[in-house]
């Protein structure tokens, strides 16, 4: 394989992990949401190495745009509080990173011992991932599945809000009128 | 490139996410570590879909990213509320519910 | 009267007093005792006067049939429907249940008049009537019905009906306790007999397949071929409920309790209807029975040795009322050895008369106890030498105080001296021919308890002589007695009609006629004509002189004293009497026998068992619950991320489990 092309995919692996890694490591929450923008847009780099670039546009927009300033702007709203570095569950730490090696190690043994050698990965034609093609599926097979996603979004901008909405203690609830402002007809 | 080059790197972004959720206590960051699980998952749904040349992979995905969309404005919307009444955001803190 | 048309009639022997019962319900209260009363006696007298529209249909049509009511069950091939049964045998118990159950409403009027005020509370007037008619209805439907379901369902009316009416003054009594404690007992051991009824019946379900009466008749000669040890158990298993309900050996120990209850319960429930619905049963399965001659023999011995031994006590006891207890008992044992024998002719005809004079008997004496008690008021109120504190104790129904009644309640005892000859079985009385039937009919085929028999006939001769000395004859022996007078009108008219009835029963089945026998032949199974043997005829005759003769001689000759005075008897049979009087301890035997193990037990199951065992067990889930969850809260920490920590242990686990696999 071309050594120029195995430099762009070892690099970009290699920002992909980094940034993972920066980003759980990171103390401050701000940093850390600066470490996941560079690995949203080294995935999405990817996306479109993959022929797949109605994903990696939204992947961008959607993932590295909204939501990441969504992050950004709670993280200015709470404060960027640093919270000590001290565990204080015990043994939380030692059993995590344990378990997390034993679960990459069995995947790793999974894939060896279990699935049939894979072949590399055909070039996507052109036509077949263009967003006109994707808008047909989505609008044809996955009809259903899309609505319900349109009932996801708005619940969770319903519950988002509610939430979020500021209940003061002095101002009443409309319905209870106190007795001193009686309401004549 | 190979898929094992795919494989490996969405496993490892996983188990850098799943580490994050379980080390870190600041929750902010512990939903950015699940973004990053999402995304390991998102690609190797891309992955799959290119090697077997079918779209619907990439149609996962694009589900996939909205219900994260909607799950992170519900869950910092909850980090605000609790944040107001308990003026931190430490999950340690918010162990009341407990045996 | 043509049959067809009076069939649809037939549902209306049950209707007219469940009328009664809701009418009374309803508007009682209103219309005050009298109308209460008419309304009762009314619905009771319109049943009879269906029973009777029944009964000419039958005339001309003998061989009866079936009402279809309504369809109760049905349950895949079985059913089982509310029919109502007309023929022969069913229409003459409603004669007789309906006709002195009319008279014991009216008189009941008057009786239950006095009764209330003496007892203090005039408002339970209408709970009499109501109770009265719900057995009029549960009886009905008793006798009409047309499968063994309905026939249970009947069984168990009358049943609660009798345990309803003996603790009608469930407060009073002895301690207070006494009525109730009687009524429970009366309840308790009719559920030891209904028990044996109800396993009968299961076996007639599971063996025949139907409890419809043709089909089980229809198919037991077949069954008892193939099956001969199960038509056995049937018919005694049934047998056992008829003890229960007919009081006989060894279950009657609840009939002379029973007596706590008013005076027209005693007649009409405890006397003459319910306690026959045993004899009924027998001859309505003749059928069943004639299959094993065994069974036969145990109904047959079961009915003799409950005739002799009753009649034994009865010479013992001093209540008025126990005596006549003692006796229904000891009649319905010559009735349940009839039907047992086969003689279901006899029996029944024993049925109709002994209904006839023992109403007389138990409702003149009923008269008698509204007579002192009306005398015992009288002295009291008068204050007239009677000893303080004597009131409570005063018992209106010991014979002990009674005496020379004769004169105080002449109407009173002429009637009381019909029924109580009819009783021993003197010559044109009902009771002499019913008597005698069944005394022939044993002479022919079982010697040995003809002998049994007509021993009772002689004891029961010698307790009548006994009774009638010590009520009527004499001096009175207490204030209460001396104050006696003459019941109402409304009392004593049913006392004259039964009386005449008393007196002419013996027609029904006339030696020359036989009647009843004709008439009964289209429902009962294998009814043989029943032989007049004068030679029986006078021996019984003459035992029952014989046993008034010696009565007389004992108690009519040198009549007491004074209440305190012991029994004539008491001396010479010494320890003897003392048993009789004590009823041979039966019910002390029943006490350490029975009762007390049962209490040991259900003490043991209660503390040990059930407090023990039991709630250990129920505790113990409870603990082990407790201390799991106690050790498993520990793991609920509230550190979310040891939850994510611990569904990674999860995911990790799977994943082994799928690499291993």
């Amino acid at each position: 394989m071309d050594i120029g092309v195995l430099l762009v995919y070892g690099i970009l692996g290699l920002t992909v992990i980094v940034s993972a890694i920066g980003l759980i490591v990171s103390r401050n929450a701000l940093y850390s949401a600066l470490f996941l923008v560079v690995n949203f847009v080294a995935v999405g780099l990817l996306y479109l190495a993959l022929g797949a670039p109605f994903i990696a546009f939204a992947q961008v927009t959607v993932y590295a745009g909204s939501i990441m300033v969504l992050f950004i702007f709670v993280i200015m709203l709470l404060g960027a509080e640093n919270l000590p570095l001290t565990e204080p569950l015990r043994g939380q730490r030692a059993l995590g990173i344990l378990l997390v090696v034993i679960f990459l190690a069995e995947i790793v043994l999974y894939y060896l011992l279990r699935t049939t050698p894979l072949q590399a990965i055909p070039l996507t034609p052109q036509s077949l991932a263009s967003p006109a093609e994707i808008g047909m599926i989505l609008f044809n097979r996955y009809l259903l599945p899309f609505e319900v996603t349109a009932f996801i979004l708005l619940g969770a901008t319903i519950g988002a809000i509610v939430l979020s909405k500021h209940e003061g203690p002095t101002r009443p609830k409309p319905g209870i009128q106190k007795p001193e402002t009686p309401v004549e007809g | 490139m190979p898929m094992s080059y795919y494989l490996i790197l969405s496993a490892a972004m996983f188990a850098i996410g799943v580490l994050g959720v379980i080390l870190r206590r600041n929750p902010l960051v512990v939903f950015m570590s699940l973004e990053l699980m999402f995304n390991a998952a998102n690609l190797l749904f891309v992955a799959f879909s290119a090697y077997h040349q079918i779209l619907d992979g990439n149609l996962f995905v694009f589900f996939v990213m909205t219900t994260a969309a909607a799950e992170v404005a519900v869950g910092l919307a909850l980090m605000v509320a609790i944040f107001r009444a308990k003026h931190t955001i430490d999950l340690d803190e918010m162990n009341m519910l407990k045996g | 009267m043509n049959f067809e048309t009076v069939l649809p009639l037939a549902p209306w022997v049950v209707f007219f007093p469940v009328l009664g019962i809701i009418l009374n319900l309803l508007v009682g209260k209103r219309l005050g005792e009298k109308g209460i009363g008419f309304i009762a006696s009314l619905a009771a007298g319109l049943s009879f006067g269906v029973a009777v529209m029944l009964g000419l249909g039958l005339a001309g049509e003998p061989e009866g049939g079936t009402y279809h009511f309504l369809r109760w069950l049905a349950i895949g091939e079985f059913t089982a429907d509310w029919n109502f049964r007309v023929d022969t045998l069913s229409v003459t118990m409603m004669l007789v249940v309906a006709g002195v159950g009319t008279l014991i409403h009216i008189y009941s009027i008057g009786y239950m008049y006095a009764d209330v005020r003496h007892n203090g509370d005039p408002n339970r007037f209408r709970r009499f009537f109501v109770f009265l008619n719900l057995f009029m209805a549960a009886m009905m439907i008793l006798v009409s019905a047309d499968n063994f379901l309905m026939l249970f369902v009947g069984w168990e009316g009358v049943g609660l009906c009798s345990y309803l009416l003996i603790g009608f003054w469930f407060e009073k009594g002895a301690g207070g306790i006494a009525n109730a404690q009687a009524a429970k007992k009366a309840f308790v051991v009719n559920r030891i007999g209904d028990f044996g009824l109800l396993i009968a019946i299961f076996l007639i379900f599971y063996n025949f397949g139907s409890l419809d009466f043709e089909t089980v008749f229809a198919q037991a000669g077949q069954v008892a071929e193939v099956l001969p040890g199960v038509i056995l158990a049937i018919t005694l298993f049934m047998l056992l409920g008829v003890t229960g309900k007919s009081a006989q050996l060894p279950l009657y120990v609840w009939l002379p309790d029973a007596m706590a209850g008013p005076t027209p319960v005693s007649a009409l429930i405890h006397a003459a209807t319910m306690v026959t619905a045993g004899v009924y049963l027998v001859a309505r399965s003749q059928a069943l029975y004639q299959q094993v001659a065994l069974a036969q023999d145990v109904v047959m011995w079961v009915g003799a040795a409950t005739a002799f031994f009753a009649a034994t006590i009865a010479v013992g006891q001093y209540d008025i009322k126990k005596v006549l207890a003692y006796s229904t008992i000891s009649q319905l044992g010559f009735m349940v050895t009839a039907v047992g024998m086969g003689a279901a002719v006899a029996g029944m005809f024993h049925l109709i008369t002994h209904a006839f004079f023992k109403a007389l008997l138990f409702l003149g004496a009923g008269s008698v106890i509204l007579g002192m008690e009306h005398g015992h008021e009288h002295a009291a109120a008068h204050g007239s030498h009677a000893d303080e504190g004597h009131h409570s104790a005063f018992d209106p129904q010991d014979m002990r105080n009674m005496g020379g009644l004769r004169e105080k309640m002449p109407l009173t005892f002429w009637v009381y001296l019909i029924g109580a000859l009819a009783l021993a079985g003197i010559a044109p009385l009902s009771g002499f021919f019913s008597k005698d039937e069944i005394l022939a009919d044993a002479s022919l085929h079982h010697p040995p308890v003809y002998f049994v028999l007509t021993a009772a006939a002689f004891l029961t001769a010698f307790y009548v002589a006994r009774q009638l000395a010590m009520v009527f004859f004499g001096k009175p022996r207490s204030e209460a007695a001396a104050g006696a007078k003459e019941s109402p009108a409304v009392v004593t008219v049913p006392l004259v009609i039964l009386a005449v009835l008393a007196t002419l029963g013996g027609l029904l089945n006339f030696p020359a006629t036989h009647w009843l026998e004709t008439w009964l032949e289209h429902s009962l199974y294998g009814v043989e004509p029943a032989e007049f043997i004068i030679s029986v005829a006078l021996i019984s005759l003459a035992v029952a002189l014989t046993g008034l003769l010696i009565g007389w001689l004992v108690y009519g000759r040198k009549p007491l004293e004074d209440s305190r005075q012991p029994d004539p008897l008491a001396r010479p049979l010494n320890g003897l009497f003392l048993a009789l009087e004590n009823k041979w301890w039966v019910d002390e035997l029943y006490q350490a026998l029975v009762v007390k193990p049962y209490l040991r037990l259900a003490q043991f199951l209660a503390q040990p068992v059930d407090q023990g065992v039991i709630d250990g067990l129920v505790n113990g889930a409870g603990n082990l619950m407790r201390a799991t969850a106690q050790l498993w809260r520990r793991f609920q920490n509230g550190y979310v991320r040891s939850y994510a920590l611990t569904i990674l242990l999860g995911v990790v686990l799977v994943i082994t489990y799928l690499v291993l696999r």
